[in-house]
């Protein structure tokens, strides 16, 4: 069986830079495994432009913005296979993957980057009563037919849901020649950015519906148009408030879902808030040397900060194979029973029996969403591998004006930001820092809580 | 002038066109969709019904059993997955203890065999997942799972293989009684046989009407259903019934032979023969009625839903064989539940009968044995390997939910009867009909038609007809 350092599963924007990262932290042995044709994932079908203003404060288009990644990584020489999908994982972190030239394959890595990123949720998944007429297509999918093959997947639209890729989508429709004619959002705000609404829907005319959702489709063999119906509160549909749009094409953008079929394989522990691993402040999953980072981890509305968090994800995968090399098991073993209850690696270990106050019995803090907070990542935090700051990235349950997102560890608030508003399709971020938390112990738990005023 | 026209490819008419196959004729099977399987095959539960729930010496008690009984050999000459896990039908008051009493001594009389009364304690080791309210359960372990697309393509290109004719997109629009035998108008010209074989679900008593003046009437009866991710496929082992209603059998909870998990159907009747569209009136009674046998189904898993539509028959039972004023017009009709099950009996009796009749000779030629498209995942490391040395399409995955390859998608475009749509390679590889139903390889798929059968892209359909998927290029259109 070959044997690699790092394994990064996908070649996607949080596999290319977690890869640099590790490579930059002087990881030699790193291998990348991507099951398209070529490297960059997604960003090559994303040809609109607004990627890159956190990382390079200029605007690329999504091809651009990869480009830049692919350059740095044949730049460095860091390996990679395209056209090859991985099958399995195991939790010893064997890699099982097939491509047409290599056949199958496995590898033993030392440590292994899931970059996976996600899926849309399909039609199915709605339970939208009707005909299954062709003509209903994910936004992603209409993305990749208009953007990559050059081929329009209709001429009249209606889009189901506000994501980001259903605005993005109404505005490419529109420019390739179709009429887009309005976008229904089941929710009471849109799941997309602001700015792609402004951008993508109101300069161009396109209504968007907020509380409505499709209640029929019609057409057998292909879409001829849908009803569309006014939902209350609990999301069911209003008597009386249905409209017909005649149309040929449906798309949907109503959800992303992290793709952890293989990360289940590994018996990495998932989150039923994110769909995605449960990580700690080295974005380690709860199996020892599986780390995750990207859509697969939590869905992002940025690539940048995929970017960034890849970026973290790869320099603690280098640190982690570093820690462990030449280090037998049986060694790392002695510092407890199970990686829930010790920090990562022996040094990490060994500097956290000799630091921590005696109080601080576990080292280890949860970090929890209080009110109004969906979920955290990380959602744990290993005090003796913590740096001299922590970002938090989080989402908001329901939209909230006026308001404060706050951190406590126990009474003490580490972090307090107004904003004028916080929406659940934006993500947050809360950043605390090591000299606050350390005044704050000890403490088990810290809090993330939006607080309104 | 043919000797055996058959109308309808679903799985009664090419098992019948594939048992006429061991003998010598020009047959033919015409059907009025682009691929086999298209209708009430398509849409079904997928259930090897162990044969306890038909009346006693009825066609639809003699069929199932025999279908049961040959199911194994059948599908292992065809290469179809199929699988004994047996059947449960739950009771889930002590009052309807009677109910099951009953079907047990019904199931003994057809002649069933190993059925036993399970229960609570037995059942829990056997089902954890099974409601709490569940009292006792007849147990049948001859009951089974088959894909049901499987068996139906199988059936149909082993009858291809073994001579007989398959015309698609072509409708029988009027069936006339002529000296020699029939006369058969459709969407692509006339058609002479000396026998027909009515085999057309929905639409069988339309043609039987036209043939015979002892009418009989169908009603379509929907069922809908839900199918729920791979990750839910081990909720229940058993095929898992309430105790039969009115309507048939009720909602089910089964696993699928693909690891799935399918809950289902309703049964309401309509009057719209092409009314598979769902209801939320019905998927909501689908998850209601699947709760009440079998308790924390994930209903989060939902990965797609469907309706399909029985051919129900006045008389409540399969009528098969001639009508006395209408020699030579077999039918093959009110084939609902357990229809499945049934068509490999089915096949036989009827083919056995025609052949008589037309005195035709046995096919000395007949192959009995098809291979299937092959699935890579079921070869080991060193045979997958050497495979995708041979044939590297193997090695590259185009449906990443369900595994499936270039080379697998390949075979099912030029294999006999190949698929032309995209449901027709989502029936014969399952490309698609995985958790992201053909998201991500939709796009990859088309380009593979595109590719091998030399169409442009508008050509392309889900489902032939009016399907198409693609209106044209990127801005054509436009006014500049």
């Amino acid at each position: 069986m070959k044997q690699h350092a790092i394994v990064i599963i996908g070649g996607g924007p949080a596999g290319l830079a977690a890869a640099i990262s590790a490579a930059e932290q002087g990881e030699k042995d790193i291998l990348i495994l991507e099951r398209d044709r070529e490297l960059g994932g997604i960003l090559n079908q994303c040809i609109h432009n607004g990627f890159g203003l956190h990382t390079f404060q200029e605007e690329l288009t999504g091809p651009e913005y990869a480009a830049r990644y692919i350059e740095k990584v044949e730049r460095m020489g860091i390996p990679y296979l395209t056209d090859t999908m991985v099958l399995d994982l195991s939790s010893e972190k064997v890699v099982t993957a097939v491509s047409p030239t290599e056949g199958i394959f496995q590898i033993q890595a030392q440590a292994v980057i899931l970059a996976m990123g996600c899926r849309e949720r399909p039609r199915g998944a709605l339970n939208l009563p009707g005909y299954r007429p062709a003509g209903i297509y994910t936004a992603g999918t209409a993305q990749r037919l208009v953007n990559v093959e050059g081929r329009m997947p209709g001429r009249e639209v209606v889009i189901l849901g506000s994501g980001d890729i259903g605005l993005i989508m109404a505005r490419r429709m529109t420019l390739e020649g179709a009429k887009v004619k309005v976008v229904a959002e089941l929710m009471p705000y849109s799941g997309g950015l602001k700015r792609n609404i402004v951008q993508c829907l109101e300069d161009f005319g396109i209504p968007l519906k907020l509380s409505h959702t499709v209640v029929a489709i019609h057409g057998k063999e292909r879409l001829t148009g849908v009803t569309l119906a006014q939902v209350d509160h609990d999301g069911r549909p209003v008597p009386r408030t249905e409209e017909e749009y005649s149309c040929d094409t449906l798309l949907l953008s109503v959800g992303l879902i992290p793709e952890n079929e293989l990360s289940k394989n590994a018996g990495v522990a998932l989150s039923s808030a994110t769909s995605g691993p449960v990580v700690d402040e080295s974005f380690q999953t709860s199996v020892n040397g599986i780390f995750a980072c990207g859509n697969v981890l939590h869905v992002h509305d940025l690539v940048d900060f995929v970017s960034e968090e890849a970026a973290n994800a790869g320099r603690r995968a280098a640190e982690y194979v570093r820690e462990t090399s030449g280090e037998s098991s049986e060694k790392r073993m002695k510092c407890g029973e199970s990686r829930k209850d010790l920090p990562e690696s022996q040094a990490a270990c060994e500097e956290w029996t000799a630091k921590m106050p005696e109080k601080e019995v576990s080292g280890i803090l949860d970090i929890l969403p209080g009110d109004g907070v969906r979920y955290t990542v990380p959602s744990v935090l290993h005090l003796a591998q913590m740096g001299e700051t922590l970002k938090i990235r989080f989402r908001v349950r329901k939209e909230y004006k006026n308001s404060c997102v706050t951190v406590h560890a126990g009474d003490r608030q580490l972090f307090r930001r107004r904003k004028q508003i916080f929406v659940p399709g934006e993500m947050e971020e809360a950043v605390i820092r090591r000299e606050d938390l350390n005044a704050a112990l000890p403490a088990d738990t810290i809090t993330i809580r939006i607080e309104e005023v | 002038m043919y000797d055996v026209i058959i109308i309808g490819a679903g799985v009664c008419g090419c098992a019948v066109a594939r048992e006429l196959s061991r003998f010598q004729g020009k047959i033919c099977v015409l059907e009025r969709q682009e691929d086999v399987c298209c209708g009430t095959s398509k849409a079904n539960s997928g259930i090897v019904h162990a044969g306890f729930d038909a009346v006693p010496g009825s066609m639809k008690a003699k069929m199932n059993l025999e279908g049961n009984l040959r199911m194994k050999e059948l599908t292992e000459e065809l290469d179809v997955l199929f699988e004994q896990n047996g059947s449960l039908v739950v009771c889930t008051e002590e009052e309807q203890r009677q109910g099951l009493e009953d079907l047990l001594e019904r199931g003994r009389e057809n002649g069933v065999q190993g059925l036993r009364i399970l229960e609570r304690e037995e059942l829990r080791k056997m089902e954890p997942n099974l409601s709490e309210r569940v009292a006792a359960a007849l147990y049948a372990p001859t009951g089974g799972i088959v894909c049901p697309f499987g068996l139906t393509i199988a059936l149909a290109e082993n009858a291809c293989r073994n001579g007989v004719e398959f015309r698609f997109n072509t409708e029988v629009q009027k069936i006339e009684k002529t000296g020699q035998g029939y006369r058969l108008e459709t969407s692509k010209g006339v058609f002479e046989t000396r026998t027909v074989v009515n085999a057309a679900g929905v639409y069988a008593d339309l043609f039987h009407n036209m043939a015979s003046g002892t009418k009989i009437h169908i009603t379509p009866r929907k069922g809908e259903y839900q199918l729920l991710d791979r990750t839910a496929g081990k909720h229940v082992h058993c095929t898992v019934f309430a105790l039969p209603g009115k309507y048939g059998k009720g909602v089910l909870v089964s696993p699928t032979v693909h690891g799935n998990l399918l809950l289902g159907p309703t049964a309401v009747d309509i009057e719209d023969r092409e009314g598979t569209d769902t209801t939320r009136e019905g998927l909501e009674t689908v998850a209601a009625k699947s709760a009440e046998t079998v308790k924390d189904l994930p209903y989060r898993q939902v990965i797609t839903s469907f309706a399909g539509l029985r051919a129900h028959e006045d008389g409540d039972d399969f009528l098969l064989g001639e009508p006395e004023d209408a020699e030579g017009f077999f039918d093959c009709a009110g084939i609902e539940s357990p229809g499945l099950t049934s068509a490999p009996a089915i096949g036989i009796y009827l083919a056995e009968r025609i052949a008589s009749r037309l005195g035709l000779d046995k096919n000395l030629e007949f192959e009995p044995r098809r291979k299937g498209i092959l699935n890579p995942s079921d070869l080991d490391l060193e045979q997958r390997k050497e495979l995708i040395r041979k044939e590297p399409a193997y090695g590259r995955i185009l449906c990443r939910c369900e595994g499936i390859s270039e080379g697998e998608i390949l075979d099912a475009i030029r294999r006999p009867l190949g698929a032309r749509s995209l449901d027709g390679i989502k029936r014969r590889t399952r490309a698609g009909m995985g958790r992201c139903q053909a998201g991500f390889c939709s796009p990859k798929v088309m380009e593979l038609l595109v590719r091998e059968c030399g169409t442009d892209w508008t050509e392309l359909t889900k489902s032939g007809g009016d399907s198409w998927l693609i209106s044209g290029r990127n801005k054509e259109g436009i006014q500049r």
